[in-house]
């Protein structure tokens, strides 16, 4: 070995601060990370890039100690990183600053600060030196002027405090080397993202290696001196940021290869049958408006946080309106739930297990829940099991009989009872909440062939959806959401997977 | 500072104890009582009457607090003080003395609440099925450790827990009452000053926070029911101080007592919230109420009319406090 090669590689086992090589991660059948090496720096902010399911909070989770790895090594500071659990990663220095701020609201700021390493004295907390240490450790990341009070609850903070919170605990609860931000600016005003944007600057100023997932590139680009994109589990891109463009990054997340698709034949549509004006939300949507008319598929891309869900929760009206109008056919909203399915427009949620089936109960019960058919004020059995019947077959739900608990379905089948549901009840306007995600190929067809009918049936579908695919080859018309806002509907054959990325991502 | 001003700081400091509220309706229940029956409610012997009677439900408010801001709920404690009273009794009539007798009594208690809290750790059913579970176990327990019958025994010692004799009228409080108010005030400071008091906090605010802090959720979570058996079982020994006998049938529904106490005094089933002066001042404000309505002559429907009442007046006002 020459000597300057030596002199290199000495320097560079100096800097660097993580190393991880060959980490592999696989959930069922699903690659979550495929092999990745990847090196952070004392000091430095690696931006840790993709789309939605490329990898990086499984690669955060590692690192943070809340998964363990099939395969791979982590070292810091040349030595092996393997926490059992996130105590662990954080006493070997590794902090997440996670997307929510976690806190326990009852307590005041110093007591979450130094929540499980209190300073105490004869058994008793040592309250002076409590504040003390935790003042200290706030001061790494406030500014004076916006300095917290320690007495105060941590329920009284606003989400910027609280996030400060976490630093500062992570800072006084350990030797702190790695700070792992998870799309802090998510829930963050502007302002409050810029002061994050400064808190950062000092954190790095202080020698710490700081990794920065984010979705939204100009943040990236702003902030970042490093870059590394994830795609499908695996690393496909590094380099410098000043090396960079943000449409190259967004070539580089969506890749080359985009599969060829089958393109919805263009159905003429009827007339409009639910209208948004300059809709808001408590937080998220900010003042959306848009047309759905019947017969047509129109699409929403964003990415996960893009307030996708919020906005059609709160048409539903699940979710309260701030501001705006919304008309469903010819009634002025928002209105309730109940009056909505009265009216016909239903929400097939997201969330399968937490709201979108009661999973104790069975097949039957869950599609025939919103619309009891029967003789008069009696549900009959017969009645519910002949309609749940009918929408087994027609959507070719795989269960052992229709009175068999949702529970004991696959995620696929479990979606087609919800979608079931909705037709059951006979729907004229549909508002779908990532109806495909996490089910196999072959529900995921099914469900497709099921919007597509319905469309040509006259019915109007409103899909959510971040399988950018999927929107390209059911869609009329899409529009991407990004912080809330709703970009212009073009008709299908105008996007691709490089302009929704654009869009989505906040490039201009 | 002006005088004005500083009044205004203590009020606002007051104000904000969350003691605050059951104090003020302590006092309003008190001051209604004082209007409706001036001649036998109101004045000091009557006072200590009263706070004598709220030590049983006052020392297992106390655990039932600490378990209710851990995020649990304990509904055996009913059962565990009957146990207790039953273990006493045998022992006493075994031939041990009163303070063995206590002992064993309290250790019994200590040994159910352990159970309570390796069960709710280990099986990671909820409290409430767990110790409902227990309940019907111990109060089984009790009545067939006692052949389902009163167990007379001399309460040599014991007896004297509750009762004030001349000899001691300057001690104000029977021994038992003072005991129940060391408990107490041990248990405060261990709430709101140590580790551990912290950390039972901290585990029923948040406690994913709590577990990525490194906090020991199961051994905080045992130790919580282990202290409540304990108390549960000084409460027992007083009970029978009080009754002198050993009765498998006393006590039921005293866990349903117990947490209107602590839900009166600021305490939610949600976890992180309460205090334990807060639920002595609910235990009192029961005690207040049911005395209270037999002094004007009110029947006992009425009596439990205006608990419930209270209990929901209680909450509302809570929850419009803090939207403000």
């Amino acid at each position: 070995m020459a000597w300057g090669e030596l002199e290199f590689a000495a320097e560079d086992s100096k800097m660097r601060e993580l190393a991880i090589k060959g980490l592999s991660k696989k959930y069922g059948g699903t690659h979550a990370l495929v092999g990745v090496d990847l090196a952070a720096h004392a000091g430095e902010v690696l931006a840790v890039i993709g789309e939605n399911g490329a990898g990086k909070s499984t690669l955060m989770k590692v690192l943070a100690g809340v998964t363990e790895p099939d395969a791979g090594q982590i070292t810091i500071e040349s030595s092996p990183h393997r926490p059992e659990n996130p105590a662990a990663a954080r006493l070997a220095g590794v902090a997440i600053v996670p997307q929510e701020a976690e806190l326990a609201p009852h307590l005041s700021v110093a007591e979450n600060i130094l929540l499980g390493c209190e300073p105490t004295r004869r058994g008793l907390i040592h309250r002076s030196a409590m504040y003390e240490q935790a003042k200290r450790a706030l001061e790494q990341v406030t500014t004076k002027e916006r300095s917290i009070d320690c007495r105060r609850l941590a329920r009284d903070l606003s989400p910027s405090e609280r996030q400060q919170v976490v630093i500062a605990r992570a800072f006084a609860q350990s030797n702190l080397r790695i700070l792992i931000f998870d799309e802090p600016t998510s829930s963050l005003t502007a302002a409050d993202a810029k002061r994050l944007f400064e808190v950062i600057q000092r954190l790095k100023q202080q020698g710490i290696a700081i990794l920065y997932v984010s979705h939204f590139l100009e943040e990236v680009m702003s902030i970042a001196d490093r870059y590394c994109v994830l795609r499908d589990g695996r690393l496909v891109d590094q380099g410098m940021i000043a090396d960079t463009t943000a449409t190259a990054l967004v070539a580089k997340m969506a890749g080359t290869d985009v599969a060829e698709r089958k393109r919805r034949e263009f159905i003429n549509r009827g007339n409009v049958v639910l209208n948004l004006r300059a809709l808001s939300g408590l937080r998220l949507p900010k003042d959306v408006s848009c047309e759905l008319h019947a017969g047509e598929v129109f699409g929403i891309a964003g990415l996960v946080g893009a307030g996708r869900t919020e906005l059609v929760r709160a048409i539903f009206g699940l979710d309260p309106v701030k501001s705006g109008k919304l008309r469903v056919k010819s009634f002025e909203g928002p209105l309730k739930p109940a009056q909505n399915l009265k009216l016909g427009l239903g929400l097939l949620s997201e969330d399968r297990r937490g709201e979108g089936l009661a999973q104790q109960l069975s097949v039957t019960q869950n599609i025939t829940m919103s619309k009891l058919t029967g003789w008069g004020p009696f549900a009959t059995s017969k009645g519910q099991q002949s309609s749940a019947r009918t929408f087994i077959e027609r959507l070719s739900i795989r269960c052992r009989d229709p009175e068999q608990p949702v529970s004991e379905l696959s995620g696929g089948n479990q979606q087609k009872v919800a979608l079931a549901r909705l037709l059951h009840h006979d729907v004229d306007i549909m508002l779908l909440d990532e109806p495909t995600r996490g089910i196999d190929v072959r529900s995921r067809l099914d469900v497709h062939r099921c919007v597509d009918e319905l469309a040509r049936r006259g019915k109007a579908i409103l899909l959510i959806s971040s399988y950018l695919p999927e929107l390209l080859s059911l869609c009329d018309r899409v529009a991407v959401m990004c912080r809330g806002k709703l970009g212009e509907p073009r008709p299908v054959s105008e996007w691709d997977e490089h302009s929704f990325l654009m869009e989505a991502t906040g490039v201009e | 500072m002006s005088p004005v001003s500083q009044a205004h700081q203590i009020w606002r400091r007051l104000s904000r104890s969350p003691a605050f509220g059951p104090l003020v309706a302590l006092l309003v229940i008190y001051g209604l009582f004082s209007a409706l029956s001036p001649n036998t409610f109101v004045g000091w012997i009557n006072f200590t009457t009263m706070v004598r009677q709220t030590a049983v439900v006052g020392i297992v408010a106390v655990g039932m607090t600490l378990i209710m801001i851990q995020g649990g709920i304990d509904l055996s404690v009913g059962s565990l003080v009957a146990l207790t009273t039953v273990v006493i009794a045998r022992s006493i009539q075994g031939g041990q003395g009163a303070f063995t007798a206590a002992l064993c009594g309290i250790g019994v208690a200590l040994i159910a609440g352990l159970v309570n809290g390796v069960l709710v750790v280990s099986l990671r059913i909820t409290p409430f099925i767990v110790t409902l579970g227990t309940m019907s176990l111990a109060r089984g327990l009790a009545k067939g450790f006692a052949h389902e019958q009163k167990i007379d025994a001399r309460t040599t010692g014991l007896s004297d827990l509750m009762v004030l004799s001349h000899q001691q009228a300057s001690h104000v409080f029977p021994v038992g009452v003072w005991i129940a108010l060391a408990v107490a005030s041990l248990a405060a400071v261990m709430l709101g000053f140590t580790r551990l008091g912290r950390h039972i906090v901290a585990t029923g605010s948040n406690p994913a926070t709590a577990r990525l802090c490194g906090i020991d959720i199961a051994r905080v979570t045992i130790l919580v029911y282990l202290i409540a058996g304990i108390l549960a079982g000084l409460a027992g020994v007083l009970e029978f101080s009080t009754l002198t006998v050993g009765d498998p049938t006393d006590s039921v529904g005293l866990e349903l007592e117990v947490i209107a106490a602590v839900v009166i005094g600021g305490g939610s089933l949600s976890g992180g919230q309460g205090s334990i002066v807060g639920s002595l001042l609910g235990a009192l404000l029961l005690t207040f109420i049911g005395t209270g309505c037999t002094h004007v002559g009110l029947p006992n429907w009425v009596q439990e009319i205006l608990t419930g009442a209270i209990i929901i007046v209680a909450m509302g006002l809570e929850r419009l406090r803090r939207s403000r």
